[in-house]
Protein backbone atom coordinates (compact mmCIF):
# COMPACT_ATOMS: atom_id res chain seq x y z
CA UNK A 1 0.00 0.00 0.00
CA UNK A 2 0.92 3.84 -0.30
CA UNK A 3 2.19 5.24 2.82
CA UNK A 4 2.13 9.24 3.55
CA UNK A 5 2.08 10.90 6.44
CA UNK A 6 -0.13 13.80 7.43
CA UNK A 7 1.44 17.43 7.05
CA UNK A 8 1.54 19.98 10.78
CA UNK A 9 -1.54 21.87 10.97
CA UNK A 10 1.03 24.74 10.99
CA UNK A 11 2.03 24.09 7.44
CA UNK A 12 -1.56 23.18 6.62
CA UNK A 13 -2.85 27.05 7.70
CA UNK A 14 -0.15 28.76 5.75
CA UNK A 15 -1.18 27.02 2.88
CA UNK A 16 -4.78 27.47 2.89
CA UNK A 17 -3.39 31.45 3.75
CA UNK A 18 -6.47 33.82 3.57
CA UNK A 19 -8.86 30.86 2.14
CA UNK A 20 -11.68 30.12 4.36
CA UNK A 21 -13.93 28.16 2.56
CA UNK A 22 -12.99 24.86 2.69
CA UNK A 23 -13.64 21.16 1.61
CA UNK A 24 -11.45 18.25 3.05
CA UNK A 25 -11.48 15.71 0.89
CA UNK A 26 -10.19 12.00 2.05
CA UNK A 27 -9.75 8.75 0.23
CA UNK A 28 -10.92 5.49 0.98
CA UNK A 29 -7.81 3.69 0.00
CA UNK A 30 -4.23 3.27 0.65
CA UNK A 31 -4.38 6.64 3.49
CA UNK A 32 -7.28 5.04 5.14
CA UNK A 33 -5.38 1.96 5.72
CA UNK A 34 -2.41 3.83 7.22
CA UNK A 35 -4.57 5.89 9.46
CA UNK A 36 -3.53 9.42 7.21
CA UNK A 37 -6.37 10.13 5.01
CA UNK A 38 -9.01 8.29 5.76
CA UNK A 39 -13.01 9.35 6.74
CA UNK A 40 -11.76 9.71 10.40
CA UNK A 41 -8.36 12.08 9.52
CA UNK A 42 -10.82 14.25 7.61
CA UNK A 43 -13.19 14.48 10.51
CA UNK A 44 -10.16 15.33 12.92
CA UNK A 45 -8.40 17.76 10.50
CA UNK A 46 -11.78 19.64 9.39
CA UNK A 47 -12.70 19.96 13.42
CA UNK A 48 -8.94 21.52 14.21
CA UNK A 49 -9.84 24.13 11.60
CA UNK A 50 -12.96 24.85 12.54
CA UNK A 51 -11.93 25.09 16.00
CA UNK A 52 -8.77 26.97 15.35
CA UNK A 53 -10.83 29.82 12.87
CA UNK A 54 -13.60 29.60 15.17
CA UNK A 55 -11.02 30.75 18.01
CA UNK A 56 -9.63 33.61 16.66
CA UNK A 57 -13.31 34.90 15.21
CA UNK A 58 -13.19 33.89 11.50
CA UNK A 59 -15.86 33.23 9.42
CA UNK A 60 -15.46 29.77 7.64
CA UNK A 61 -17.09 27.24 6.23
CA UNK A 62 -15.22 23.49 6.06
CA UNK A 63 -17.30 20.35 4.53
CA UNK A 64 -16.03 16.86 5.23
CA UNK A 65 -15.97 14.58 2.15
CA UNK A 66 -14.34 10.91 1.52
CA UNK A 67 -14.24 9.10 -1.73
CA UNK A 68 -14.00 6.16 -2.31
CA UNK A 69 -11.00 6.65 -4.38
CA UNK A 70 -8.73 9.84 -5.68
CA UNK A 71 -7.53 7.65 -8.41
CA UNK A 72 -10.15 7.33 -10.46
CA UNK A 73 -12.18 9.75 -12.28
CA UNK A 74 -15.71 8.50 -11.65
CA UNK A 75 -15.39 9.27 -7.97
CA UNK A 76 -13.77 12.45 -8.40
CA UNK A 77 -16.58 13.18 -10.31
CA UNK A 78 -19.01 12.56 -7.13
CA UNK A 79 -18.08 16.35 -5.83
CA UNK A 80 -19.00 17.98 -9.44
CA UNK A 81 -22.21 19.59 -7.55
CA UNK A 82 -20.57 21.41 -4.58
CA UNK A 83 -16.90 21.36 -5.09
CA UNK A 84 -17.56 25.40 -6.48
CA UNK A 85 -18.75 26.26 -3.11
CA UNK A 86 -15.43 25.75 -2.03
CA UNK A 87 -12.30 28.22 -2.26
CA UNK A 88 -9.87 25.32 -2.19
CA UNK A 89 -9.88 21.47 -1.89
CA UNK A 90 -7.81 20.15 1.01
CA UNK A 91 -7.23 16.88 -0.34
CA UNK A 92 -5.90 13.88 2.27
CA UNK A 93 -5.29 11.98 -0.68
CA UNK A 94 -1.48 10.26 -1.85
CA UNK A 95 0.08 12.22 -4.04
CA UNK A 96 -1.17 10.76 -7.42
CA UNK A 97 -4.75 11.78 -5.37
CA UNK A 98 -4.32 15.30 -5.38
CA UNK A 99 -2.53 15.62 -8.87
CA UNK A 100 -5.88 13.31 -10.02
CA UNK A 101 -8.26 16.14 -8.31
CA UNK A 102 -6.63 19.13 -9.86
CA UNK A 103 -6.60 17.84 -13.15
CA UNK A 104 -10.58 17.30 -12.62
CA UNK A 105 -11.30 20.59 -11.72
CA UNK A 106 -8.95 22.61 -13.34
CA UNK A 107 -10.08 26.45 -12.01
CA UNK A 108 -10.04 25.19 -8.53
CA UNK A 109 -6.63 25.19 -5.63
CA UNK A 110 -6.10 21.72 -4.69
CA UNK A 111 -3.53 21.35 -1.69
CA UNK A 112 -1.92 18.44 -0.44
CA UNK A 113 -3.19 17.99 3.75
CA UNK A 114 -0.33 14.76 3.30
CA UNK A 115 2.91 13.84 2.70
CA UNK A 116 3.24 10.45 0.45
CA UNK A 117 6.31 8.69 1.86
CA UNK A 118 6.69 4.82 0.11
CA UNK A 119 4.89 1.73 -0.54
CA UNK A 120 4.73 -0.58 2.17
CA UNK A 121 3.63 -2.96 4.70
CA UNK A 122 2.12 -2.48 8.20
CA UNK A 123 4.49 -4.18 10.41
CA UNK A 124 2.13 -3.62 13.39
CA UNK A 125 -1.11 -1.32 14.39
CA UNK A 126 0.76 1.80 14.09
CA UNK A 127 3.95 0.99 12.35
CA UNK A 128 4.68 0.69 8.71
CA UNK A 129 7.62 0.06 6.48
CA UNK A 130 9.33 0.44 3.13
CA UNK A 131 9.17 -2.57 0.58
CA UNK A 132 9.12 -1.12 -2.90
CA UNK A 133 10.53 1.75 -5.02
CA UNK A 134 8.60 0.47 -8.11
CA UNK A 135 11.49 0.30 -10.14
CA UNK A 136 9.72 -1.67 -13.08
CA UNK A 137 12.04 -4.73 -13.15
CA UNK A 138 11.70 -6.89 -10.37
CA UNK A 139 14.78 -8.72 -9.03
CA UNK A 140 13.16 -10.23 -5.91
CA UNK A 141 13.90 -13.55 -7.13
CA UNK A 142 18.09 -13.02 -6.90
CA UNK A 143 18.19 -11.57 -3.45
CA UNK A 144 16.13 -14.06 -1.51
CA UNK A 145 12.93 -12.16 -1.21
CA UNK A 146 14.69 -8.69 0.18
CA UNK A 147 14.67 -5.74 -2.00
CA UNK A 148 17.56 -4.23 -1.83
CA UNK A 149 16.53 -1.00 -3.99
CA UNK A 150 14.27 -0.29 -1.80
CA UNK A 151 15.85 -1.24 1.92
CA UNK A 152 19.65 -0.82 1.31
CA UNK A 153 20.22 3.00 2.38
CA UNK A 154 22.43 2.90 -1.11
CA UNK A 155 20.80 0.40 -3.13
CA UNK A 156 23.81 -1.94 -3.29
CA UNK A 157 22.96 -4.73 -6.09
CA UNK A 158 26.07 -6.71 -4.30
CA UNK A 159 26.07 -5.75 -0.67
CA UNK A 160 26.47 -4.95 2.17
CA UNK A 161 28.78 -2.54 2.74
CA UNK A 162 31.33 -1.85 5.01
CA UNK A 163 28.92 -0.06 7.45
CA UNK A 164 26.60 -3.33 8.46
CA UNK A 165 27.08 -4.04 11.90
CA UNK A 166 24.89 -6.01 14.27
CA UNK A 167 22.06 -6.52 11.61
CA UNK A 168 21.87 -2.67 11.31
CA UNK A 169 22.82 -0.17 8.92
CA UNK A 170 25.52 2.56 9.04
CA UNK A 171 22.44 5.44 8.27
CA UNK A 172 20.84 4.33 12.30
CA UNK A 173 21.13 1.34 14.11
CA UNK A 174 16.98 1.20 14.08
CA UNK A 175 17.25 0.48 10.63
CA UNK A 176 17.85 -3.07 9.47
CA UNK A 177 20.62 -3.74 7.06
CA UNK A 178 19.09 -5.40 4.17
CA UNK A 179 22.04 -7.29 2.69
CA UNK A 180 22.43 -8.92 6.33
CA UNK A 181 18.70 -9.84 5.78
CA UNK A 182 19.54 -11.14 2.69
CA UNK A 183 22.12 -13.39 3.82
CA UNK A 184 19.95 -14.73 6.72
CA UNK A 185 17.36 -15.96 4.37
CA UNK A 186 19.96 -17.16 1.81
CA UNK A 187 21.09 -18.79 4.68
CA UNK A 188 17.94 -20.29 6.17
CA UNK A 189 17.14 -21.41 3.15
CA UNK A 190 20.75 -23.19 2.23
CA UNK A 191 21.12 -21.23 -0.58
CA UNK A 192 24.37 -19.29 0.16
CA UNK A 193 26.21 -20.05 -2.75
CA UNK A 194 24.21 -17.47 -4.37
CA UNK A 195 25.45 -14.72 -2.14
CA UNK A 196 29.04 -15.70 -4.65
CA UNK A 197 27.04 -14.69 -8.27
CA UNK A 198 27.90 -10.80 -8.66
CA UNK A 199 24.17 -9.01 -9.63
CA UNK A 200 24.96 -7.56 -13.13
CA UNK A 201 24.47 -3.57 -13.62
CA UNK A 202 20.89 -2.32 -13.43
CA UNK A 203 19.02 -1.05 -16.39
CA UNK A 204 16.91 1.85 -14.84
CA UNK A 205 14.94 2.90 -17.94
CA UNK A 206 11.81 0.70 -16.48
CA UNK A 207 11.91 2.89 -13.58
CA UNK A 208 11.47 6.59 -12.89
CA UNK A 209 14.93 7.00 -14.28
CA UNK A 210 13.01 6.41 -17.93
CA UNK A 211 10.72 9.11 -17.46
CA UNK A 212 7.28 9.20 -16.19
CA UNK A 213 5.38 5.97 -16.71
CA UNK A 214 2.37 5.23 -18.46
CA UNK A 215 0.99 1.62 -19.03
CA UNK A 216 -1.38 0.62 -21.49
CA UNK A 217 -3.96 -2.83 -21.61
CA UNK A 218 -5.20 -3.01 -24.65
CA UNK A 219 -6.86 -6.09 -23.92
CA UNK A 220 -8.89 -3.87 -20.88
CA UNK A 221 -9.33 -0.88 -23.16
CA UNK A 222 -13.49 -0.69 -24.00
CA UNK B 1 52.09 -6.43 -16.40
CA UNK B 2 48.65 -4.74 -16.97
CA UNK B 3 49.57 -1.40 -16.53
CA UNK B 4 52.18 1.28 -15.57
CA UNK B 5 51.22 1.23 -11.50
CA UNK B 6 53.75 1.26 -9.05
CA UNK B 7 52.51 -0.62 -6.90
CA UNK B 8 51.49 -3.42 -9.35
CA UNK B 9 55.01 -3.04 -10.50
CA UNK B 10 56.06 -3.80 -6.96
CA UNK B 11 53.68 -7.08 -6.30
CA UNK B 12 54.89 -8.22 -9.54
CA UNK B 13 58.27 -8.47 -8.22
CA UNK B 14 56.94 -9.89 -4.87
CA UNK B 15 57.26 -6.76 -3.03
CA UNK B 16 55.79 -5.91 0.37
CA UNK B 17 53.68 -2.31 -0.48
CA UNK B 18 53.38 0.51 1.21
CA UNK B 19 51.07 3.30 0.49
CA UNK B 20 49.61 5.92 2.25
CA UNK B 21 46.55 8.39 2.21
CA UNK B 22 46.02 12.37 1.24
CA UNK B 23 43.11 13.86 2.00
CA UNK B 24 42.63 16.60 -0.47
CA UNK B 25 41.68 20.27 1.51
CA UNK B 26 37.94 21.98 1.65
CA UNK B 27 38.92 25.03 -0.39
CA UNK B 28 40.55 25.61 -3.92
CA UNK B 29 44.42 26.17 -2.02
CA UNK B 30 46.69 23.11 -4.07
CA UNK B 31 49.32 24.21 -1.68
CA UNK B 32 47.52 21.97 0.87
CA UNK B 33 47.70 19.25 -1.27
CA UNK B 34 51.55 19.98 -1.92
CA UNK B 35 52.89 20.29 1.17
CA UNK B 36 50.88 16.39 2.26
CA UNK B 37 52.48 15.41 -1.16
CA UNK B 38 55.99 15.85 0.13
CA UNK B 39 55.26 14.69 3.38
CA UNK B 40 55.02 11.43 1.79
CA UNK B 41 57.38 12.09 -0.99
CA UNK B 42 59.54 8.67 -1.04
CA UNK B 43 57.85 7.76 2.03
CA UNK B 44 55.27 5.37 0.39
CA UNK B 45 55.17 3.85 -2.84
CA UNK B 46 51.54 4.94 -3.70
CA UNK B 47 49.01 7.47 -2.28
CA UNK B 48 45.04 7.25 -1.87
CA UNK B 49 43.31 10.51 -2.57
CA UNK B 50 40.10 10.35 -0.76
CA UNK B 51 36.86 11.14 -2.83
CA UNK B 52 34.76 13.56 -0.56
CA UNK B 53 35.38 11.05 2.55
CA UNK B 54 32.44 10.94 5.14
CA UNK B 55 30.30 12.51 2.53
CA UNK B 56 32.12 15.63 2.94
CA UNK B 57 32.66 18.00 0.09
CA UNK B 58 36.50 18.63 -0.76
CA UNK B 59 38.95 19.16 -3.91
CA UNK B 60 38.01 16.42 -6.21
CA UNK B 61 39.75 13.45 -6.05
CA UNK B 62 41.05 13.59 -9.47
CA UNK B 63 42.25 17.34 -9.02
CA UNK B 64 44.22 16.08 -6.03
CA UNK B 65 45.54 13.52 -8.21
CA UNK B 66 46.77 15.17 -10.68
CA UNK B 67 48.52 17.68 -8.49
CA UNK B 68 49.98 14.83 -6.67
CA UNK B 69 51.19 13.09 -10.07
CA UNK B 70 52.61 16.35 -11.17
CA UNK B 71 55.34 16.31 -8.22
CA UNK B 72 56.38 12.76 -9.47
CA UNK B 73 54.10 10.54 -6.73
CA UNK B 74 51.82 7.15 -7.77
CA UNK B 75 48.32 8.37 -6.76
CA UNK B 76 45.11 6.17 -6.12
CA UNK B 77 42.21 7.79 -7.53
CA UNK B 78 39.54 6.80 -4.64
CA UNK B 79 36.42 6.47 -6.62
CA UNK B 80 32.89 6.62 -4.76
CA UNK B 81 29.50 5.30 -6.51
CA UNK B 82 27.30 7.92 -4.46
CA UNK B 83 27.66 10.88 -6.07
CA UNK B 84 27.99 9.59 -10.01
CA UNK B 85 26.02 8.19 -11.82
CA UNK B 86 27.79 5.30 -14.86
CA UNK B 87 28.03 8.25 -17.48
CA UNK B 88 30.39 10.19 -14.78
CA UNK B 89 32.38 7.83 -13.73
CA UNK B 90 33.61 6.50 -16.73
CA UNK B 91 34.20 9.85 -18.19
CA UNK B 92 36.63 10.60 -14.82
CA UNK B 93 38.45 7.26 -15.49
CA UNK B 94 38.91 8.18 -18.81
CA UNK B 95 40.13 11.74 -17.43
CA UNK B 96 42.37 10.00 -14.97
CA UNK B 97 44.06 7.54 -17.21
CA UNK B 98 44.98 10.49 -19.55
CA UNK B 99 46.59 12.28 -16.69
CA UNK B 100 48.52 9.57 -15.88
CA UNK B 101 47.10 7.47 -13.09
CA UNK B 102 47.64 4.16 -12.68
CA UNK B 103 45.68 3.26 -10.27
CA UNK B 104 41.72 3.35 -9.41
CA UNK B 105 40.17 2.06 -5.91
CA UNK B 106 36.31 1.42 -6.43
CA UNK B 107 34.05 2.11 -3.43
CA UNK B 108 30.66 2.33 -1.91
CA UNK B 109 31.21 5.43 -0.74
CA UNK B 110 29.89 6.72 2.91
CA UNK B 111 25.94 7.81 3.15
CA UNK B 112 25.56 11.23 2.79
CA UNK B 113 24.01 11.46 6.21
CA UNK B 114 27.31 11.70 7.75
CA UNK B 115 28.38 14.54 5.60
CA UNK B 116 27.69 18.32 5.69
CA UNK B 117 25.12 18.22 3.11
CA UNK B 118 22.66 15.50 4.38
CA UNK B 119 20.23 17.15 2.23
CA UNK B 120 21.61 15.93 -0.85
CA UNK B 121 20.36 12.98 -3.06
CA UNK B 122 22.91 10.16 -3.71
CA UNK B 123 23.17 8.01 -7.01
CA UNK B 124 24.01 4.58 -6.48
CA UNK B 125 23.68 3.86 -10.22
CA UNK B 126 26.07 1.36 -9.84
CA UNK B 127 27.62 -0.62 -6.85
CA UNK B 128 31.61 -1.00 -6.06
CA UNK B 129 31.25 -4.31 -7.48
CA UNK B 130 29.88 -3.57 -10.81
CA UNK B 131 32.45 0.14 -10.90
CA UNK B 132 35.68 -2.95 -10.65
CA UNK B 133 33.64 -4.95 -13.17
CA UNK B 134 33.05 -0.99 -15.37
CA UNK B 135 36.75 -0.85 -15.14
CA UNK B 136 38.23 -3.52 -16.06
CA UNK B 137 35.98 -4.47 -19.09
CA UNK B 138 37.10 -0.80 -20.14
CA UNK B 139 40.91 -1.49 -19.70
CA UNK B 140 40.81 -5.12 -20.87
CA UNK B 141 37.77 -5.29 -23.57
CA UNK B 142 37.81 -1.75 -24.66
CA UNK B 143 34.54 -1.37 -24.59
CA UNK B 144 31.97 1.28 -22.10
CA UNK B 145 29.29 -0.52 -20.15
CA UNK B 146 27.12 0.72 -22.55
CA UNK B 147 29.14 -1.70 -25.55
CA UNK B 148 30.89 1.22 -28.06
CA UNK B 149 34.04 0.42 -28.38
CA UNK B 150 36.88 3.11 -26.34
CA UNK B 151 39.37 4.39 -28.37
CA UNK B 152 42.43 4.43 -25.91
CA UNK B 153 41.92 2.24 -23.00
CA UNK B 154 42.16 3.47 -19.84
CA UNK B 155 45.05 1.34 -17.99
CA UNK B 156 44.07 1.22 -14.84
CA UNK B 157 45.27 -1.07 -11.29
CA UNK B 158 41.63 -1.87 -10.10
CA UNK B 159 41.73 -2.19 -6.18
CA UNK B 160 38.49 -2.09 -3.40
CA UNK B 161 37.86 -1.69 -0.03
CA UNK B 162 36.81 -4.52 2.74
CA UNK B 163 36.18 -4.19 5.97
CA UNK B 164 36.92 -7.59 7.27
CA UNK B 165 34.72 -5.77 10.80
CA UNK B 166 31.34 -5.26 9.36
CA UNK B 167 28.84 -7.59 9.49
CA UNK B 168 27.87 -10.21 8.42
CA UNK B 169 31.38 -11.47 9.26
CA UNK B 170 30.87 -15.29 7.34
CA UNK B 171 30.33 -13.23 4.19
CA UNK B 172 33.59 -11.02 4.24
CA UNK B 173 35.38 -13.18 2.69
CA UNK B 174 32.97 -14.21 0.09
CA UNK B 175 32.84 -10.63 -0.66
CA UNK B 176 36.46 -9.86 -1.24
CA UNK B 177 36.24 -13.15 -3.42
CA UNK B 178 33.51 -11.08 -5.23
CA UNK B 179 35.49 -8.34 -5.55
CA UNK B 180 38.04 -10.77 -6.88
CA UNK B 181 35.72 -12.39 -9.66
CA UNK B 182 34.94 -8.66 -10.67
CA UNK B 183 38.14 -7.89 -11.41
CA UNK B 184 39.59 -6.37 -8.41
CA UNK B 185 43.52 -6.77 -8.16
CA UNK B 186 44.50 -5.17 -4.70
CA UNK B 187 42.33 -4.79 -1.32
CA UNK B 188 42.84 -1.96 0.96
CA UNK B 189 41.13 -2.72 4.28
CA UNK B 190 39.64 -0.80 6.72
CA UNK B 191 41.60 0.16 10.02
CA UNK B 192 42.69 -2.66 11.79
CA UNK B 193 42.61 -2.88 15.44
CA UNK B 194 41.07 -6.59 16.54
CA UNK B 195 44.11 -8.52 15.25
CA UNK B 196 42.14 -11.15 16.31
CA UNK B 197 39.30 -10.82 13.77
CA UNK B 198 41.11 -9.87 11.00
CA UNK B 199 43.59 -12.79 11.24
CA UNK B 200 40.15 -15.07 11.25
CA UNK B 201 39.47 -12.88 8.19
CA UNK B 202 42.53 -13.50 6.54
CA UNK B 203 42.79 -17.76 7.26
CA UNK B 204 39.06 -17.36 5.24
CA UNK B 205 40.55 -15.90 2.72
CA UNK B 206 43.89 -17.62 1.93
CA UNK B 207 42.06 -20.86 2.57
CA UNK B 208 39.51 -20.12 -0.43
CA UNK B 209 42.80 -19.08 -2.51
CA UNK B 210 41.83 -15.31 -2.69
CA UNK B 211 45.06 -13.94 -1.42
CA UNK B 212 46.82 -15.13 -4.61
CA UNK B 213 44.91 -12.78 -7.17
CA UNK B 214 43.91 -10.02 -5.08
CA UNK B 215 46.59 -8.56 -2.88
CA UNK B 216 45.43 -7.69 0.63
CA UNK B 217 47.35 -4.79 2.18
CA UNK B 218 46.24 -4.32 5.80
CA UNK B 219 45.22 -0.54 7.06
CA UNK B 220 45.80 0.90 9.48
CA UNK B 221 45.61 4.22 11.55
CA UNK B 222 48.02 5.49 14.54
CA UNK B 223 45.83 7.10 17.38
CA UNK B 224 46.69 10.82 18.15
CA UNK B 225 44.62 10.93 21.34
CA UNK B 226 42.38 8.32 23.56
CA UNK B 227 39.25 10.81 22.75
CA UNK B 228 40.12 9.84 19.38
CA UNK B 229 40.53 6.42 20.14
CA UNK B 230 36.85 6.16 21.36
CA UNK B 231 35.22 8.33 19.04
CA UNK B 232 36.37 5.82 16.48
CA UNK B 233 34.86 3.15 18.24
CA UNK B 234 31.94 4.49 18.97
CA UNK B 235 30.75 6.68 15.76
CA UNK B 236 32.91 5.49 12.89
CA UNK B 237 30.71 2.94 10.83
CA UNK B 238 32.09 -0.54 10.98
CA UNK B 239 35.30 0.39 13.26
CA UNK B 240 35.79 -2.58 15.82
CA UNK B 241 38.26 -0.69 18.44
CA UNK B 242 39.11 -3.77 21.12
CA UNK B 243 38.55 -1.51 24.41
CA UNK B 244 42.20 -2.81 25.93
CA UNK B 245 43.31 -0.59 22.80
CA UNK B 246 41.22 2.64 24.43
CA UNK B 247 43.05 1.75 27.85
CA UNK B 248 46.01 1.42 26.74
CA UNK B 249 45.92 5.28 25.41
CA UNK B 250 43.68 6.47 28.40
CA UNK B 251 47.00 5.31 30.64
CA UNK B 252 49.28 7.39 29.52
CA UNK B 253 49.06 11.22 29.83
CA UNK B 254 47.61 13.44 27.25
CA UNK B 255 50.98 15.07 26.32
CA UNK B 256 52.43 11.35 25.26
CA UNK B 257 49.21 10.21 23.98
CA UNK B 258 50.48 10.66 20.78
CA UNK B 259 53.93 8.94 21.15
CA UNK B 260 51.99 5.78 22.28
CA UNK B 261 49.94 5.62 19.14
CA UNK B 262 52.38 5.87 17.00
CA UNK B 263 53.89 3.00 18.99
CA UNK B 264 51.23 1.07 18.83
CA UNK B 265 50.72 1.53 15.05
CA UNK B 266 54.01 0.31 14.41
CA UNK B 267 53.50 -2.80 16.61
CA UNK B 268 50.21 -3.50 14.56
CA UNK B 269 52.65 -3.41 11.49
CA UNK B 270 55.06 -5.63 13.02
CA UNK B 271 52.33 -8.39 13.66
CA UNK B 272 50.39 -7.88 10.89
CA UNK B 273 53.50 -8.51 7.97
CA UNK B 274 53.46 -11.74 9.79
CA UNK B 275 50.03 -12.48 9.19
CA UNK B 276 50.32 -14.68 5.79
CA UNK B 277 48.51 -13.86 2.89
CA UNK B 278 49.22 -10.10 3.52
CA UNK B 279 51.09 -8.55 0.80
CA UNK B 280 51.38 -4.68 2.33
CA UNK B 281 50.24 -2.10 4.64
CA UNK B 282 48.12 0.86 3.93
CA UNK B 283 48.60 3.93 6.70
CA UNK B 284 45.85 6.33 7.08
CA UNK B 285 46.77 8.87 9.17
CA UNK B 286 44.26 11.17 9.07
CA UNK B 287 45.33 15.00 8.82
CA UNK B 288 48.67 13.50 10.25
CA UNK B 289 50.92 12.79 6.93
CA UNK B 290 53.89 13.76 8.78
CA UNK B 291 54.21 10.99 10.92
CA UNK B 292 53.74 8.68 8.02
CA UNK B 293 57.40 8.92 7.67
CA UNK B 294 58.53 8.18 10.84
CA UNK B 295 55.75 4.97 11.33
CA UNK B 296 57.29 3.67 8.21
CA UNK B 297 60.68 4.06 9.34
CA UNK B 298 60.17 2.60 12.69
CA UNK B 299 58.26 -0.33 11.54
CA UNK B 300 61.60 -1.20 9.27
CA UNK B 301 59.54 -0.39 5.74
CA UNK B 302 62.19 2.33 4.58
CA UNK B 303 63.71 2.65 1.95
CA UNK B 304 61.02 1.57 -0.09
CA UNK B 305 61.49 -0.39 -3.68
CA UNK B 306 63.20 0.80 -6.57
CA UNK B 307 61.11 -0.23 -9.81
CA UNK B 308 62.32 -0.19 -13.16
Amino acid sequence: MIVGNRKDFKEILEKLGPRRRVLVLGCNECVTVCGVGGEREVGVLASELRLFWKKEGETFEVREHTLERQCDCEYIDQIRGFADEYDVILSMACGAGVQYVSEAYKTKLVLPAVNTTFLGVTIEQGVWSERCQGCGACILDMTAGVCPIARCAKSLLNGPCGGSSGGKCEIDNETDCAWQLIVDRLKESGQMERYEEILPVKDWRSGREGGPRKRVREDLKL
Amino acid sequence: MKTNSRIEKILGQGGFVVTSECGPPRGADSEVVRKKGELLRGVVDAVNVTDNQTAVVRMSSLAACAILKGMGLEPILQMVCRDRNRIALQSDILGAAALGINNVLCLSGDHQKFGDHPQGKNVYDIDSIQLIQTVCRMRDEGRFLGGEEIKGKPLMFVGAAENPFADPFEIRAARLGKKMKAGCEFIQTQCIYNMERFSRWMEMVCERGFHEKCAVLAGVTPFKTAGMANYMKKNVPGMDVPDEMIERMKGVPKEKQAEEGIKICVEQIQQLREIPGVRGIHIMAIEWEAKVEEIVKAAGLFPRPEIE
